[in-house]
């Protein structure tokens, strides 16, 4: 007798919901392939404190000059040396010399007896002629001459528009598009060459809760990439933070979503790893080129701004600038919002159309 | 335990015809599997075993035929089919960062019902894998986590693609304990194979495929006494000069003459009533022996009748 199945009772208890389970595989599958974590969370900060160092703002240099020793004793030696942003050494005159051609000094003054005083400097050099001219002032000023028209300065150095300011957000976009497009892409590929993709549609799985795993893994991760990047920006250089948390959080989420369809469209049909990744460098190595992450998209030509300002990472970018630079309102960066989610809508319905997933 | 022939039909396969760019690798095949059995496609590499078997999953159209699985049809109801069957495909790799227990869970979650993940690690002897990553385990290990997904939604059917190619002797016996086990609790069995002693052992009926179609269906023992042969004789002879055919089907008791390279194999009533005759023949035509065996007939034998050829002719 063949026993009757039809009077099993089948357990329906003790079951995880398909989305949890799945969404849970995406974490265990991220953070236990260690390359992955560094590119995502390490690479960009490092990059950003590189950046950040090299081209910090330099405190306005002092100009170095050498007096002559012989006329070490002239008035206007004194003067010099009283002098706010001159750095004067006294040397002899082959000494001076030498200090004049190997770019140690950018002057040499030699007092003559007569008076006057003679300027010995490189003109092509642009430290020699700025000392030039302060240095001639503090003379003509000791001699006695005064500013018939009275100035005030007044000194600034705005936080926002220095260069590390313009490449947090820009960097914060570029890690955006790579994890968007490189973490979907790469897994569902990989799991279609790998004949997965069939086995789980042979299940009851359902394939939009597949999919969703992907995204809700990506908006996850989002908020522990911009939070680690910008924390560091914000801590470590004053990156600002001037427009609404609110705004900026939509701007991650929704690009976030976009460059993940772009992702999910790319890897719609192929059956290899070397095939999607030839793809994804196709579209995003425009984007790292000419949507302003290190330097402003507005150096290209005009005629190519129209294409440009179509990317989806130019749009990013430039929204995240405006958030975070200039505290922009929504209409502000509504016209990015606008390319942001049009991307997003075509680039997730096309995907679905074109889903491969033998 | 074979099933009853009045057991409802788990299976049916009718006219199914399926053709890829250069190649019809489906052919008009009927198939019937009933409800308990434990059925075998046998044949050999490019047989389209593997096609009808998808297409039975539901993970092919057929470009022709009907196929109604467990009462119902892909195009009506799929996800319901979908939430009764168990399937092992013959190429998965499962995602080799998660655990076994982490795997099978996330098949589970799958199923509306189904057995608890303990249980199904328990069924396939990978318990002290549990915690292991799917990375590390043997090919044999992968095989059995492999079944075990595919028995974690409780199936009533049962596809195994090839479930045991390319495993050592030892795995393929764990593996035949758990397909007996899934039979002796009442569940339905298709699985492909190219391995004759694999179907022997396991199936209730074996349909024999080959380019596409089913030349011969019926349990291993109909099939192998369909031959008439009570014994099977190979034997190679050293020298130039041929024997011939009609000479050695006239000795007492052979049913059939093949030649397969320089050895003959001879399909014989009683291998003591030939064997005499035969060393007899040969002496009187001074060709030496070079080998002599004799076995009882297998399900090879039934191929190499059928179609002249060997089962692991990948040709």
């Amino acid at each position: 007798m063949t026993p009757d199945r039809s009077t099993r009772v089948k357990n329906t208890t003790d079951n995880t919901p398909a989305i949890v389970e799945l969404t849970l595989s995406r974490f265990r599958e991220f953070y236990r392939e260690p390359e992955a974590v560094f590119w995502v969370f390490i690479f960009p900060i490092l990059l950003a404190g590189g950046l950040g160092i090299a081209f910090r703002n330099r405190p306005a240099e002092a100009s170095h000059i050498a007096v002559a020793r012989s006329a070490a004793n002239s008035p206007v030696v004194d003067s010099l040396k009283h002098a706010s942003g001159i750095v004067v050494d006294v040397l002899d005159d082959t000494a001076a010399a030498a200090a004049l051609r190997t770019g140690k000094v950018a002057l040499v003054v030699v007092p003559r007896a007569s008076g006057s005083v003679e300027y010995r400097f490189d003109e092509a050099r642009p430290e020699s002629r700025t000392a030039r001219m302060v240095v001639d002032r503090a003379v003509q000023r000791a001699g006695g001459q005064q500013d018939p028209v009275p100035v005030a300065d007044t000194k600034v150095s705005e936080r926002g528009s220095r260069y590390i300011d313009f490449v947090v957000p820009g960097l914060l976009g570029m890690n955006l598009m790579g994890s968007g497009i490189w973490g979907i892409g790469f897994a569902i590929v990989d799991a279609r060459k790998k004949k997965l993709l069939k086995r789980l549609i042979a299940t009851p799985m359902s394939r939009a809760e597949y999919l969703a795993s992907f995204l809700f893994f990506r908006l996850s991760l989002l908020v522990i990439e911009v939070a680690t990047l910008i924390g560091f920006g914000t801590l470590v250089f004053g990156v600002p933070l001037r427009g609404s948390l609110t705004q900026l959080v939509i701007i991650c989420v929704l690009s976030s979503l976009a460059f993940g369809g772009i992702g999910l469209l790319i890897a719609a049909r192929p059956r290899t790893i070397e095939g999607a990744s030839g793809l994804m460098n196709l579209v995003m190595l425009p984007m790292w080129v000419f949507s302003g992450v290190f330097f402003s998209s507005g150096n290209f030509p005009k005629a190519a701004q129209p294409f440009i300002q179509a990317l989806p990472l130019t749009a990013v970018n430039d929204a995240l600038r405006a958030n975070m630079l200039q505290g922009a309102s929504w209409g502000a960066v509504g016209g990015e919002l606008a390319i942001i989610v049009t991307w997003l809508v075509v680039c997730f319905g096309l995907a679905l159309r074109l889903f491969r997933w033998r | 335990m074979p099933a009853s022939s009045t057991a409802p039909l788990a299976l049916a396969v009718r006219g199914l015809r399926k053709a890829y760019a250069d190649v019809v690798a489906v052919d008009a095949l009927d198939l019937e599997v009933r409800s308990g059995e434990c059925f075998g496609l046998l044949g050999p590499n490019g047989a389209g075993k593997t096609t009808t078997i998808e297409i039975c999953e539901g993970l092919l159209n057929p470009d022709a035929g009907t196929v109604e699985v467990l009462g119902m049809q892909w195009a009506r109801d799929g996800n319901a089919l979908r939430s009764r069957l168990g399937i092992q495909l013959q190429e998965t790799l499962l995602s080799e960062k998660l655990t076994v227990a982490e795997s099978v869970k996330l098949f589970r979650s799958f199923y509306p019902a189904g057995r608890s993940v303990d249980e199904v690690v328990g069924l396939v002897q990978l318990d002290e894998k549990r915690g292991s990553r799917v990375g590390t385990l043997s090919g044999g290990q992968k095989q059995r986590l492999a079944v075990a997904c595919a028995l974690v939604g409780d199936p009533d059917l049962l596809f195994l693609d090839e479930p045991t190619t390319g495993l050592d002797p030892q795995s393929r016996r764990q593996l035949w304990d758990i397909i007996d086990r899934f039979r002796s609790e009442g569940g339905t069995t298709v699985l492909t194979t190219h391995y004759m002693d694999e179907a022997e052992r396991l199936c209730d009926r074996v349909a024999i495929v080959d380019h596409g179609r089913v030349i011969s269906l019926g349990t291993p023992r109909e099939l192998i006494a369909s031959l008439g042969a009570g014994h099977v004789i190979e034997f190679g002879v050293d020298g130039s000069r041929e024997i011939d055919e009609a000479a050695l089907l006239a000795l007492a008791g052979v049913k059939s003459a093949h030649r397969a390279g320089g050895s003959w194999t001879l399909q014989v009533r009683a291998a003591h009533e030939t064997i005499p005759v035969l060393l007899q023949t040969l002496e009187t035509h001074g060709m030496p022996l070079t080998e002599l065996r004799t076995h009882s007939p297998t399900l090879e034998d039934v191929f190499v009748t059928l179609t002249g050829r060997s089962l692991r002719d990948d040709a």
